[in-house]
């Protein structure tokens, strides 16, 4: 469905990307072969991303899809985007290369005006046809191909132009990458062959706050196919000729090492008691107060209600054990050259510059694909382990895959949260007071953005850099904890308070829709709370305090489609609802989940209704908040990190479950279609409602409230039994 | 460490593999340069890494290359014809079945092993078939519904 509303900007907003990179020529290249080749700073991280972009340029400057040639980014080459991260990537880089490709076009026109020497009124005809420029129903006259200049290109983006979208339709595209993925062809990082590839093995600390004591390196030195052993502080690795000696000999070097290991962890039951007991930086995110006639009206406040809410530590869990290759070339102008599948080429350029003493333009990152990683998982930290490596073998690239173990207790992991919220309801049944306050350690430890690198290694080597603890971005770059906690509503006054935790015993960074996640579970849960205490039923509560009309659409459309009902489906089973705007400025999201919890804890259908403005690529934004909305029912159903008070302990597939086949409910998504508007990425918007959804349909079903996660047959048991 | 060479029939050609009696299948495969094996855990809980063994969908990472010898091993790479995909490829491809697709291989060895005992599998059946292989971006709909496309498609296919 379509639903035009308010008459579009002529103008796009200035593009940070663009402002950062302004050389048209930086972002792409049109060949006399036909080609166009396109240099974003986002990278493939499995979400499709590199065949929206080039299906944006193909249509912006009118050539055949086949024509575009997508180079992974790379510190050498590419336009320097940051990180590709936070469902910004169809925004930032899909709108700088819009601009870019409309400006492209229309140098390219001019330049064809010259050459045919055309007065303005016929080059104001002129038009593109896969690239093949002439007037309106007659032969081409000439083409980007034949016209084709780099020179024309160096020169920086002029005013910005209108984005001209017509003729230029959502097209639904196969994802460019899959035919190689399908086919079992090499795809990934881990596929990499290079002449002289050895292969590295590392022995991880076992614990977070490990030493290493000592360590038999002649023994290891001597076992078949080893190449070289190190060990600097308590980073301690090997190099190895084939991949199967790596691992055999890193497993008897991990059985020499001694380690001093201390009990660091917090009390895994007491998580929120840890949190709250802080130290604790402060900051109120959002405080709206209430005025004249409002404010009066809260005065006249019947009831009040607060609750917390709590998520534990969740891992990124990608089915793909990290992996790097690194090539150490003292005697060249590169001097380390790594192959990653990174987030931003950028930022791991700027730490593993910083630890090993490298100035950076000595480093060239290169993307290569690796599996979905969801966040800041153990990418970056894996390339400096390999970098580190490769020191010991100079001129020799080095290939480092971390084992299942590593990935899953020595990666960063999302944060463990909790949510204090607090409202005054009125005498009309309207909140006149909100408060929500969010403990958890930092989202954010991203390499590249701290002088001091936050590799593992980095404070493993001697002599180690100090190890740093998580921050949360800035709200007007998204946020981090606090990410979501203003709310979408209009209440008349509303206070956001967020306490980041200053010791980080258990290593945390971005992982998915970070704080939004679990404000949007606890925001969206105590709405139901609240419409309880007020008598009224929760759609028609939530629409009481709700102008936004994009809100409005889809959680209207999302009730309609799942037919959900204000008086649950009966004894034992119940429909729940969730919404919220990702980052208060991304998309638009409404789930429905129904449960039946009459014999088995079974989710019966999850529907969600997204809004995220002009669609790209729609089969690809589906595939993106279907995979978001089955992500989080992974996670608020099955996972936690498990820990006892020195090691991480679940480090397999059985220690941290995730959703098999035959546990993954149907879900339906829905796109609320508005061409007129802009773009909006999806990748993340679904994480907060469905995780509401889920427990206020379990609470419907049951009239059992699920604060905390994991939700499934044997917490809600527990809880049904203490309530 | 005994040093082996073992002969079987790989992806249908005749093949030699050279190494550690005990060393994983999967490391022999991947040393061959057919890198559509890959690993995932190395403890056959994730199935990344599998292959047909005899007709059999296998855990390459748990696999001793000893027991290989004389057998028929199919990887992900053997389930097109000169590059060309096969029906199950295709449907996948058509359902658009994939996020990251690091899983997809061993994905798609359990559903081939699957197709081939059971021409009409339910969808329920294809569900309880991939329950060893785990799919972290959440494709899993459209996965199972690339299998029963496929299954269709064999359908009207003379064999």
């Amino acid at each position: 469905m379509s639903t035009p509303l308010s008459p579009p900007k002529p103008l796009p907003k200035p593009l940070a990307s663009l402002q950062a990179n302004p050389r048209l020529g930086h972002w792409l290249t049109l060949g006399s072969d036909g080609s166009v080749t396109v240099r974003s700073g986002k990278v493939e991280i499995g979400q499709g991303i590199r065949t929206a972009l080039a299906q944006i340029v193909a249509q912006t400057l009118d050539v055949d899809l086949s024509r575009v040639r997508m180079v992974s980014a790379d510190t050498a080459m590419s336009p320097n985007e940051g990180v590709t991260a936070g469902s910004l990537s169809i925004t930032d880089s899909g709108g700088a290369l819009r601009q870019v490709c409309a400006q492209v076009r229309q140098i390219y026109l001019d330049a064809a005006a010259r050459q045919l020497s055309l007065g303005p009124e016929q080059r104001a005809q002129l038009q593109v046809r896969d690239g093949q420029i002439g007037l309106p129903d007659a032969p081409a006259l000439t083409s980007y191909w034949l016209l084709a200049d780099p020179a024309l290109l160096e020169r920086p983006a002029g005013e910005l132009l209108p984005a001209d979208f017509s003729g230029s339709a959502a097209q639904a595209q196969q994802r460019l990458d899959l035919p190689a993925k399908v086919l079992g062809q090499p795809s990934f990082v881990h596929d990499m062959e290079l002449p002289g590839l050895l292969h590295g093995a590392v022995v991880q600390a076992p614990s977070p706050s490990a030493r290493l004591l000592d360590v038999d390196l002649q023994a290891a030195q001597a076992l078949p196919g080893v190449v070289a052993v190190l060990r600097s502080g308590s980073f301690v690795g090997l190099v190895a000729q084939t991949e199967y000696q790596a691992l055999q000999a890193g497993k008897r070097l991990a059985a020499l090492a001694r380690w001093q290991e201390e009990p660091s962890l917090p009390e895994m039951q007491a998580l929120a008691e840890h949190l709250r007991q802080g130290p604790v930086d402060t900051h109120t995110v959002s405080l709206k107060a209430s005025e004249g006639a409002a404010a009066a009206q809260s005065q006249s406040q019947s009831l009040s209600l607060s609750a917390s809410y709590q998520r534990p530590f969740l891992a990124h869990a990608s089915i793909a054990p990290s992996c790097a290759i690194a090539t150490y070339t003292p005697d060249q102008t590169t001097q380390l050259e790594v192959w990653s599948h990174t987030q931003g080429v950028f930022n791991l350029r700027a730490d593993l510059a910083t630890m090993l003493g490298l100035a950076p333009e000595a480093v060239r990152v290169r993307h290569a694909d690796g599996a979905g990683c969801y966040g800041h998982n153990g990418a970056d930290d894996v390339a400096g382990d390999a970098a580190l490596l490769a020191r010991a073998v100079p001129g020799r690239p080095v290939r480092l895959q971390w084992s299942r173990e590593d990935e899953l207790s020595c990666a960063p992991v999302g944060a463990a949260m909790v949510a204090d919220l607090q409202a005054d309801l009125d005498d009309q049944g309207r909140i006149s007071r909100w408060q929500h306050q969010v403990w958890s350690t930092g989202h954010s430890m991203r390499p590249g953005r701290s002088p001091i690198p936050v590799l593992r290694a980095a404070s493993m080597i001697e002599p180690p850099f100090e190890r740093q603890v998580a921050i949360n971005m800035p709200l007007a770059v998204g946020g981090g904890a606090e990410r979501n906690a203003v709310p979408l509503y209009d209440f008349v006054s509303h206070e956001v308070i967020s306490h980041r935790a200053l010791r980080m015993p258990i290593r945390t960074s971005s992982l998915r829709s970070l704080g939004a996640h679990l404000n949007v579970f606890a925001a969206e849960s105590f709405m139901d709370e609240l419409a309880e205490l007020a008598g009224t039923d929760p759609l028609t509560f939530r629409l009481r305090h709700l102008s936004d009309e994009r809100a409005r659409a889809v959680l209207e459309r999302a009730a309609e489609a799942a037919g959900w009902s204000p008086d649950g489906a009966g004894e034992g089973r119940g429909w729940g609802l969730g919404l919220s705007r990702y980052k208060n400025t991304g998309a638009w999201c409404a789930a429905v989940a129904r449960v039946d919890l009459r014999e088995r804890f079974s989710i019966e259908k999850m529907h969600l209704v997204v809004d995220a403005g002009r669609l790209v690529n729609p089969d690809g934004a589906r595939n993106q908040v279907e995979g978001g909305a089955i992500q989080t029912l992974s996670w608020v159903t099955r996972e936690q990190v498990v820990f006892d008070r020195t090691r991480i302990t679940s480090n397999c597939w059985d220690s941290y479950p995730i959703l098999k086949f035959s546990e993954v409910p149907p879900v339906a998504v829905e796109f609320i279609d508005r061409p007129e508007q802009p773009s909006l990425g999806v990748g993340e918007a679904s994480h907060g409602p469905v995780a509401a959804a889920l427990a206020n349909a379990v609470y419907a079903a049951l009239g059992v409230r699920m604060r905390s996660m994991p939700i499934n047959a044997e917490t809600v048991a527990r809880a049904a039994l203490a309530s | 460490m005994a040093q082996i060479s073992v002969t079987l029939e790989l992806n249908r050609q005749p093949c030699r593999l050279e190494g550690d009696a005990a060393m994983p299948l999967l490391y022999a495969l991947r040393e061959q340069g057919l890198k559509g094996s890959r690993f995932g855990c190395g403890a056959g809980q994730c199935g990344a890494c599998h292959v047909l063994i005899a007709g059999r969908s296998r855990p390459a990472c748990d696999t001793p290359l000893s027991s290989v010898q004389g057998q028929q091993v199919t990887t992900v790479e053997g389930l097109a014809k000169e590059g060309v995909p096969g029906v199950l490829q295709q449907a996948f491809l058509d359902e658009q079945a994939a996020q990251c697709g690091y899983c997809l291989s061993g994905i798609l060895i359990t559903a081939s092993e699957l197709l081939a005992r059971d021409s009409r599998p339910s969808e329920q059946q294809v569900r309880q078939a991939l329950d060893g292989h785990l799919c972290r971006c959440g494709s899993h709909q459209r996965i199972v519904r690339a299998v029963l496309l496929a299954a269709q498609r064999m359908q009207s296919i003379p064999a």
